[in-house]
This record gives C-alpha cells, sequence and structure tokens, in this order.
C-alpha cells in the first residue's frame, strides 16, 4: 500500500484522496461532488416551484428565473446525474468482472477532476457576472443574443468536464472487453456491467457532436466566428442537430445504467435469477443503437417537414419494444421469487409504475402531429421528470442504499431510507403527475411566471406542494447518512444475504488491491452458483496468490484539469479586451501540457503489494462474511 | 347526521367537479378544448394514444400488483429458495409482437397527420377573380411581441390577430431576432419561429371568439426567447367571413383623427413633432410587415389587453409607457424619459396619450 494512506490525520486522508487512481476511491469522490451538485440542482428545482406556486408570483425576477432554470437543468444532468451513476460503476463495475482496478487507472483519476473543475467552473458563474440564461439546451440565437459571460461559463465548463466524461467512457470501455475475470464471457457479465458498457460505447460516440457544438460556441462568442450568426450566414438549427445527436443518447446514457442497477436489485431481492437474461441484454444493446436515431423528435416544431418528422416519429415508436421487454423480464424475474422488500427493492418497485407512465407519455410524444400540441408545453417536463426522477434519480437513491455497504462496509439505516423512499415516491408523483395537464391547459414550459387568468392556479400550487415532500426526503436520506457514518456498524461481503455477483464476494469496502486471487467465474450469477453449492471459501480461484503489481498514487491529474481550469478564466474574459487574459490562457495550457509532459516522461512503474502482506491481509479478514 | 352526511357528500361531488373541469382548463387556452380543426385532429390523437396506452398500463398493473403481493418473503417463509428460471421464448415472443402491434395501430394515423397538417397545397391557389382562396397571414415574431402582416390584403396589426372562421388561415412564421414559437393552444400546435427561414402551415379556426368569456383565444410563445418569454402572449380575435371582410376594409381606409381634444393633444405628442412615438408606431393598418421596430397601433383601441399582458385600460397603460421595463423586462421599447429629452412626461401628456391611443380602432 501506499505509504502515503498509511498516515492518519484530515490533511493526509485529503491528499490520499487527491491523489488516488484506485477505481474505489475515486468512486467516492464521484458520489460525494455529484452528490453536492446535486443538492445544489435540488435547492435550485426548489426556487422553481417556490416562484411557480402561485400566479404572478415575485420571488424571482425574469431574469434570475431563467438563470436557475438553466442551472438547474445543466447541473443535474451533467453534473449530479451523471458523475453519481459514474461514481457506481467506478466503484462496482471492475469488481462484478473480478478486474483488480480499471484498464488506466491514472486516466480515471484524470477524468473525475476533469468533471469536478469543469462542475466548479460552471458553477462560478454565479458569483461572477451570472449564470447561463439559455435552457440547458443553449439553443445559437438566444445563448449569442444573451450578454452575460453565463454562457460561456456554460460552453468552457461543459467543454473541461466533457473531456472528463469521455475519458471515462472509453475507460470503462477497454476496463470491460480486457479485464474480465477468467470464466466471464459476455454473456455471463452482470446486467449493470453491460449497461456500463453500452453507456459507455455511447459516450465515446455521443459527446464527440456536443464539444464540436460547444467549440462552434466558443468561437462564436470568444473570437468572433459566425457558425450560428445568421445575419453573416450561419445557421442556428444545426446547433439544435449537434446538440440533439448528443443530447438524445445522453438520456440513453442515464438511463441505461439505472435499468442495470434495477436488473441487480430484482435479481436479488427477489432470489431469483434475471427472468431472461438474453433478452435483457439485447433489449440493452438495441436502446442504445435505436437512441442514436432518434434526435429529430426534440425538433418536430422545427420546420423540418413531414417526412423527416414521420421517419423520426416511426422510429422513435419502435424504442417502445425494446423497454417494454425490458419492463416484462424484470416483472417476471419478481414472479415466482421470494421478494423481500428491502429499501433498494421498495425504489426497484416504485420505479416500475413511475418509468412505465414516463415510457408511454414518450411514445404519445412520439406521434409528431400531437407532439406540435405537447412539444415545449408543461407536459414535456412532466414526462422528461417521470424518465429521469422516475428512473436515474430512483436508481441513484437505490445504489447508494444498495451499495453503500460495499463501498463504505456499514448499512444505511433501513427505516430512515424507507421514510426516504416513501417522501420522494409521493412528492415525485404528486409533484409532476399534475404537470402533464398543465401542459395539455396551455401552459408552456420555462415561464418564470402565468397570469392569475389563465386557469394554471390549482395544478401549480399542488406540484409545487410535492417538491416540498421530495426536498424532505432527501433531508432524511443525508440525516441517514451522517447517522450511519457515525455509528459504523460493520458489515461483512454479502451483506444483504442474496447477494449474486462477484462485488458480494469480496470484503465491505474491499481491499485496495480488490481480489487477492483473481476469481475463476463458472455462469451467470457466479457468487450465487458457489454458495448454492456450499463453497465455504466464497470462489474459486483462477490463480495462486502471489505479489500483485499496484500503480503508483499521482497529483498530476489534479493539476492537468486545474491547467484547464485556469485557461478557461482567460478565454472567458478574452473579449473584454483585458490584458492578462492571453496570458493567463498561456499560463493555463502551459500547466496542462507541462504536467501532460512530465506523466509522459517520468518513467512511473508502480509498486507491487507482496505476498506476505496478502496473507497477513487475509488474516485480518476473515471471509466468511463477518468480520 | 344523514343531513350533514349529504351535504359532505355534495361537497366532495362538487370539489371532484371542479377539479376535473379545472382540469380541462380554460377554453381561450387548452388544447383539451379544441376550437379548430387542426387542434381537434391533434386531440383525437391524444385520445387514440391515451386509449392504447391505457391498455399498456392495464396489463403491466395486473402483472405487477400480482408479482408483488403474490410473492412475497413474508408469506414464503427466510429459507425459500426459488426455481432459477432463465427465461421463455414464448413469452418474449409475446411481449415484443404485441408492443408492435400497438406501435401500427398509432403509427398509422401519425403518418398520415403528420403529411395531412404539413399539405399547404392550397395555399397559392386562386380563384376566379385572381384573389386567393385561402388567408395567407405573414406571422413576425419579435422579441416579446408579434406582428401579423396580411400580404393579399395589404394590411398590418400587432399582437392580436384576426382571422375568419370556417377556411383554412396559412401562415408563414419567421422570426426578426431570437427563436421563438408561435402557439395557439386551442386552435392547433405550435410552429417554430426560426431566424434563418419562413415556416408555412395552417390552422382552422371553427369557434367565434366573441362566444368566449373573455372574447379571444390566448396565444403563446413557447420557446425560451429571453427574459420575458412568459409574457410574449397575443391574442386571437376569430369572426365570420362577412365580419371579417369588414374589418379588412376598415383597416384599408384611412380612419378619421380624433374629435376630443385631450386626444387630439396625445396624437401631437405621439407625432415627430412631440415623443416622436411614431417612428417605431404606425397608427395606419395600411402597409407591409418588419418594416416598423415597434408594434402596429391601427387597432389600439380594440385590443384586449396592454401589452399582451395587462388588463386593458389607460392606467395601465400609461403605467406600461411609464416603464415599460417594470412590465416586461428586456423588451426593447425605449424609456420615455430619453424620448422627452431627459425629463418625466408630465401626468396629463400621459392622459393625453392614453386618450389618443385608446381612441385607435377600426371596430366601430
Amino acid at each position: 500500500m501506499s505509504s502515503n494512506a498509511q498516515k492518519s490525520g484530515f490533511g493526509a486522508t485529503i491528499w490520499d484522496y487527491m491523489t488516488s487512481v484506485d477505481h474505489k476511491k475515486i468512486a467516492i469522490l464521484y458520489l460525494m461532488s455529484g452528490g453536492l451538485f446535486f443538492l445544489i440542482g435540488g435547492i435550485e428545482a426548489m426556487m422553481i416551484r417556490i416562484q411557480l406556486m402561485k400566479a404572478g408570483n415575485d420571488f424571482l425576477s425574469a431574469g434570475t428565473y431563467n438563470e436557475v432554470l438553466t442551472m438547474h437543468g445543466t447541473t443535474m444532468i451533467f453534473l449530479a446525474a451523471m458523475p453519481l451513476l459514474l461514481g457506481f460503476m467506478n466503484a462496482i463495475m471492475p469488481l462484478q468482472i473480478g478486474a483488480r482496478d480499471v484498464a488506466f487507472p491514472f486516466l480515471n483519476s484524470l477524468g473525475f477532476w476533469l468533471f469536478f473543475f469543469g462542475g466548479v467552473f460552471l458553477n462560478l458563474s454565479w458569483f461572477l457576472g451570472g449564470a447561463p440564461d439559455a435552457g440547458w439546451t443553449n439553443y445559437a440565437s438566444l445563448a449569442l443574443a444573451s450578454e452575460s459571460h453565463g454562457i460561456d461559463f456554460y460552453s468552457l465548463g461543459l467543454t473541461i468536464s466533457g473531456f472528463g466524461t469521455l475519458i471515462s467512457g472509453i475507460n470503462f470501455l477497454v476496463t470491460i472487453i480486457n479485464m474480465r475475470a477468467p470464466g466471464m464471457t459476455y454473456m455471463r457479465m452482470p446486467l449493470f456491467t453491460w449497461t456500463t458498457f453500452v453507456a459507455s460505447a455511447l459516450i465515446l460516440l455521443a459527446f464527440p457532436p456536443l464539444t464540436i457544438a460547444i467549440f462552434f460556441m466558443v468561437f462564436d462568442r470568444l473570437f468572433g466566428s459566425h457558425f450560428f450568426d445568421v445575419a453573416a450566414g450561419g445557421n442556428t438549427i444545426i446547433w439544435e442537430h449537434l446538440f440533439w445527436i448528443f443530447g438524445h443518447p445522453e438520456v440513453y446514457i442515464l438511463i441505461l445504467p439505472a435499468f442495470g442497477i434495477f436488473s441487480e436489485i430484482f435479481a436479488i431481492f427477489s432470489r431469483k435469477r434475471l427472468f431472461g437474461y438474453t433478452a435483457l441484454v439485447f433489449a440493452t444493446i438495441l436502446i442504445g443503437f435505436y437512441g442514436f436515431m432518434v434526435w429529430a423528435h426534440h425538433m418536430f416544431t422545427v420546420g423540418l417537414g413531414p417526412t423527416a418528422n414521420a421517419i423520426f416519429a416511426l422510429a422513435t415508436m419502435i424504442i417502445a419494444v425494446p423497454t417494454g421487454v425490458k419492463i416484462f423480464n424484470w416483472l417476471l424475474t419478481i414472479w415466482g421469487g421470494s421478494v423481500s422488500f428491502a429499501t433498494p427493492m421498495l425504489y426497484a418497485v416504485g420505479f416500475i409504475p413511475s418509468f412505465v407512465a414516463g415510457g408511454v407519455t414518450g411514445v404519445m410524444q412520439a406521434m409528431a402531429p400531437l407532439d406540435y400540441q405537447l412539444h415545449d408545453s408543461y407536459f414535456i417536463v412532466a414526462h422528461f421528470h417521470y424518465v429521469i426522477v422516475g428512473g436515474v434519480v430512483l436508481a441513484i437513491f437505490a445504489a447508494t442504499h444498495l451499495y453503500w455497504p460495499k463501498m463504505f462496509g456499514t448499512m444505511l439505516s433501513e427505516k430512515l431510507g424507507k421514510v426516504t423512499f416513501w417522501l420522494f415516491f409521493i412528492g415525485f408523483h404528486l409533484t409532476f403527475f399534475i404537470q402533464h395537464f398543465l401542459g395539455l391547459m396551455g401552459m408552456p414550459r420555462r415561464v418564470y411566471t402565468f397570469g392569475a387568468d389563465q386557469g394554471w392556479d390549482l395544478f401549480n400550487a399542488i406540484s409545487s406542494a410535492g417538491a416540498i415532500f421530495m426536498a424532505l426526503g432527501v433531508i432524511i436520506l443525508l440525516v441517514n447518512v451522517i447517522m450511519t457514518t457515525v455509528k459504523n456498524e460493520r458489515v461483512g461481503n454479502d451483506p444483504w444475504g442474496d447477494g449474486r455477483t462477484l462485488e458480494w464476494a469480496i470484503p465491505s469496502p474491499p481491499p485496495f488491491y480488490n481480489f487477492a486471487q483473481t476469481p475463476l467465474v463458472r455462469g451467470l450469477d457466479t457468487y450465487w452458483i458457489e454458495k448454492m453449492e456450499g463453497n465455504k471459501e466464497g470462489m474459486i480461484y483462477a490463480e495462486p496468490l502471489g505479489d500483485i503489481h499496484m500503480p503508483n498514487n499521482s497529483f498530476i491529474p489534479v493539476v492537468m484539469s486545474f491547467g484547464l481550469f485556469v485557461a478557461s478564466f482567460g478565454a472567458l474574459y478574452h473579449p473584454d479586451d483585458l490584458p492578462w487574459t492571453v496570458p493567463v490562457i498561456v499560463l493555463g495550457l502551459l500547466i496542462t501540457f507541462g504536467s501532460m509532459l512530465l506523466r509522459s516522461l517520468k518513467d512511473d512503474l508502480g509498486f507491487h503489494v507482496h505476498k506476505e502482506d496478502l496473507i497477513k491481509d487475509r488474516e485480518g479478514v476473515k471471509t466468511d462474511g463477518h468480520q | 347526521m344523514i343531513n350533514g352526511l349529504k351535504k359532505w357528500r355534495l361537497f366532495t361531488l362538487m370539489a371532484a367537479l371542479i377539479f376535473f373541469l379545472a382540469g380541462c382548463g380554460r377554453e381561450e387556452i387548452s388544447t383539451l378544448i379544441p376550437a379548430g380543426g387542426v387542434a381537434q385532429d391533434q386531440f383525437n390523437l391524444l385520445i387514440l394514444s391515451s386509449v392504447v396506452m391505457l391498455f399498456v398500463i392495464i396489463v403491466v398493473t395486473i402483472v405487477y400488483v400480482l408479482a408483488i403481493t403474490k410473492f412475497r418473503r413474508s408469506k414464503l417463509g427466510d429459507e425459500f429458495i426459488p426455481e432459477q428460471v432463465e427465461g421463455s421464448a414464448k413469452l418474449e415472443f409475446l411481449w415484443t409482437a404485441i408492443p408492435i402491434v400497438l406501435i401500427i395501430i398509432i403509427a398509422i394515423p401519425t403518418v398520415y397527420q403528420t403529411f395531412d397538417l404539413a399539405d399547404t397545397r392550397t395555399m397559392d391557389v386562386e380563384a376566379e377573380d385572381g384573389s386567393m382562396t385561402n388567408l395567407t397571414v405573414n406571422v413576425i415574431a419579435k422579441l416579446y411581441w408579434w406582428e401579423f402582416e396580411y400580404p393579399e390584403q395589404g394590411i398590418v396589426t400587432a399582437q392580436e390577430l384576426v382571422v375568419p372562421t370556417d377556411q383554412r388561415v396559412y401562415f408563414n412564421v419567421v422570426s426578426a431576432d431570437v427563436k421563438h414559437s408561435f402557439w395557439i393552444p386551442s386552435i392547433g400546435g405550435k410552429i417554430d419561429a426560426n431566424p434563418e427561414n419562413t415556416n408555412t402551415f395552417y390552422l382552422t379556426f371553427d369557434q367565434e371568439s366573441s362566444e368566449l368569456e373573455d372574447g379571444v383565444f390566448y396565444g403563446k410563445c413557447a420557446e425560451l426567447c429571453g427574459p420575458s418569454h412568459a409574457l410574449m402572449d397575443f391574442k386571437v380575435k376569430t369572426m365570420n367571413s362577412g365580419d371579417f371582410d369588414q374589418w379588412v376594409t376598415a383597416m384599408q381606409e384611412e380612419q378619421p383623427a380624433p374629435s376630443e381634444e385631450l386626444a387630439q393633444t396625445g396624437e401631437e405628442l405621439f407625432g415627430q413633432d412631440g415623443l416622436g412615438c411614431i417612428a417605431c408606431h404606425a397608427t395606419s393598418g395600411v402597409g407591409e410587415g418588419n418594416i416598423m421596430a415597434g408594434p402596429n397601433l391601427a387597432t389600439f383601441g380594440d385590443r384586449n389587453r396592454v401589452a399582451g399582458i395587462l388588463e386593458h385600460n389607460e392606467e395601465n397603460l400609461k403605467a406600461w409607457i411609464r416603464d415599460p421595463q417594470q412590465y416586461k423586462p428586456g423588451n426593447q421599447m425605449p424609456d420615455v424619459k430619453s424620448l422627452n429629452g431627459g425629463q418625466d412626461v408630465s401626468e396629463q401628456d400621459l392622459d393625453a396619450l392614453a386618450a389618443y391611443l385608446m381612441s385607435l380602432s377600426v371596430e366601430q
């Protein structure tokens, strides 16, 4: 083990996390920073609901409201939902395939720090002249017309954090392709690993269009190019295309890992093998594949013409088929099982009706002529909150409860967990169900106020009341986390008792080198197979105990990301004709490229964990599940 | 006691009824109370898809409720290990095939309607006398108001669209600045006002707006366009062809100068030698679109709202002129002080302006 981590004390712990290349520690970093951004995005959501609680409210001014709604969307998608899911992928996926770490531990750390600095940069806009105000979709004509630096914070911040996400996606792809334990064929991979795999492929293919769009935006706003400037021959529709060619797969980047998490939960808490595993895998791949062919359904009213609208309408409807297949396979997994309603299972069971509701409204919006009415109304706000909150956020909460013991070695309180679930679940439906009707009653989205003469007062008041329940649920979850951490009752390998996959065959939290010996995988749900056959040792191993080669910690990823953070400030203020902007850009890029050079030139051979130490470790930790 | 119970029942019934009616919204703006052919077609699609989706929801609900009630561990005992079923090809086929059938059911009307609603072939059809058989209106969206040009009739109006019932009305929609979206919920779905191209579509208006409580349908901007996006409202007056023709003729004629003395003072203030409002706001309905920087005011006295949002009275009009930024943040109207040599406009002047503007009317 690296000597730094042996030191105790707060500063040493911070240093350890800042330099760590261990996928489990990076997962915790993702979880903490994603959680922080989730709270910020949540506060922004509450401000929106306070403003709309009654007609003609003046809690927020018109301009501020637009900033809040933009930052709510951007923060929740890019800085909360995605990092939180990346956190669980980092924590669990390498364990599920029996790997020692991800393929590129250094890049893993770099990916996190890029995301982190990008997110911090974006949120600094609140204190430096105003946040972006053109919506999370940042449509080009409005974005170019926006006067403050908010849009530049958006484009530069997302460029940096986008690099981080892209790097993570590539890293996970390589990890899953190359680092599966012996016997772990593709069709024996747990569903969460499969969805991580497909979501990573989507990241690889979907983020470049966004990067291009944002680059154009940066150049238009900061360096006077005319990609989107209609007066100079530019075109703003191309932004919409590029954004949604990214944006639609992005939705699947979020929802597929959520499907993966729920697949694990249904199997564990029904004590039963996933029904139709093969169908679930192929449905995942199909959803990912179709995800790239439907982007124009976000643009039915743009005026693309009936042919394009009809084709994209049909393509969109087809996605309902693999999604339906998934729902029914999950239901049949429960069917004939032995269902225990622990907190993660409550979330999974709550997810099915919520997601079905979000799915059917999705199909309704796929009908292009009907969508002319629904588009950009509160109906769509209701729809995407049903799939993203009802799908992704419920999955994140479920995974928090499910994997907390694996990540931290102690169980979140079941009692408080259930309270959180009920508050959040009731609040969620109360807030968003009624918004379908607001949309049908003619209320456009992204309005900072509405008149008392529009007939929307009552439903908006109900919607705002629901938001309070959601906020209470989240507060109780925080209390739960703090109480659990203080109590710190340690648990063994398989705290839920019915773990099926490899991550439950290893101590909680796992040692930094994961499996002392790489396990041999004998089928789907390999740990379950060993348990059922009465294997006292937990697993069969594919190799004798020997020295383990591990990577060294490194501070370079932080410095590399920090350089881009610095350069961004130079770029941001460049149009203001300030003398220091170019030197700051150069300085920032020097920091980044200098640290890249250092990384390339310096030999970093890593270190070995010796066999004797592994034996000592093993004696300290009994493998039968209790410490 | 029984009486009390009855009252309570009546109360819940009333509450449910109010809730249900509220659930449909106001007839001036709700898509659930269609008042035009396009909105009716779209409403029918909504009902069709809701029925199909309700079927899906019912099937899922039955399986779901049975699954989570029949197989609880508390019933089966802690030690029970279920059979590890791998799957069923028959079932997989079933729940792939049935959704495909359902999708075909909704796909056919979707494709048909998509092409039908985009069918603009009759737009340029001329009648025997050389006039167009259908009305065409050019819609120009501007930061935060709407201009309506009737090219064949040679007239322009703003903020209140006036259209005949019982015929197709074609719209050429374009934006003069950032992207907007043109939406009259109870008449039909929206189409975007893009800065780079003109979008064409049609709507039909089946109900005369004078039958409505507020006398107009409500139109909205549906695309985020800046701080006052929420306030970028317009109104729609629908009338029978006879009344519409009369309105057009009135618009084309020169209106008599105001007779009241106060209004005459207002006209002077409005003009070149006064505050110069006329530099941006035309007061004659004759003209072309997208030329003046501000809304045409020829029909101001006939309007339903001041600036599209405030109740239509002189008080609000004066308040608006005094400080437009307070009511529509970010709008392009100059501060009236800057037009008055840096001085506040006196109350008398505002009264005069208001009297003049309220006298602008073509409907009397």
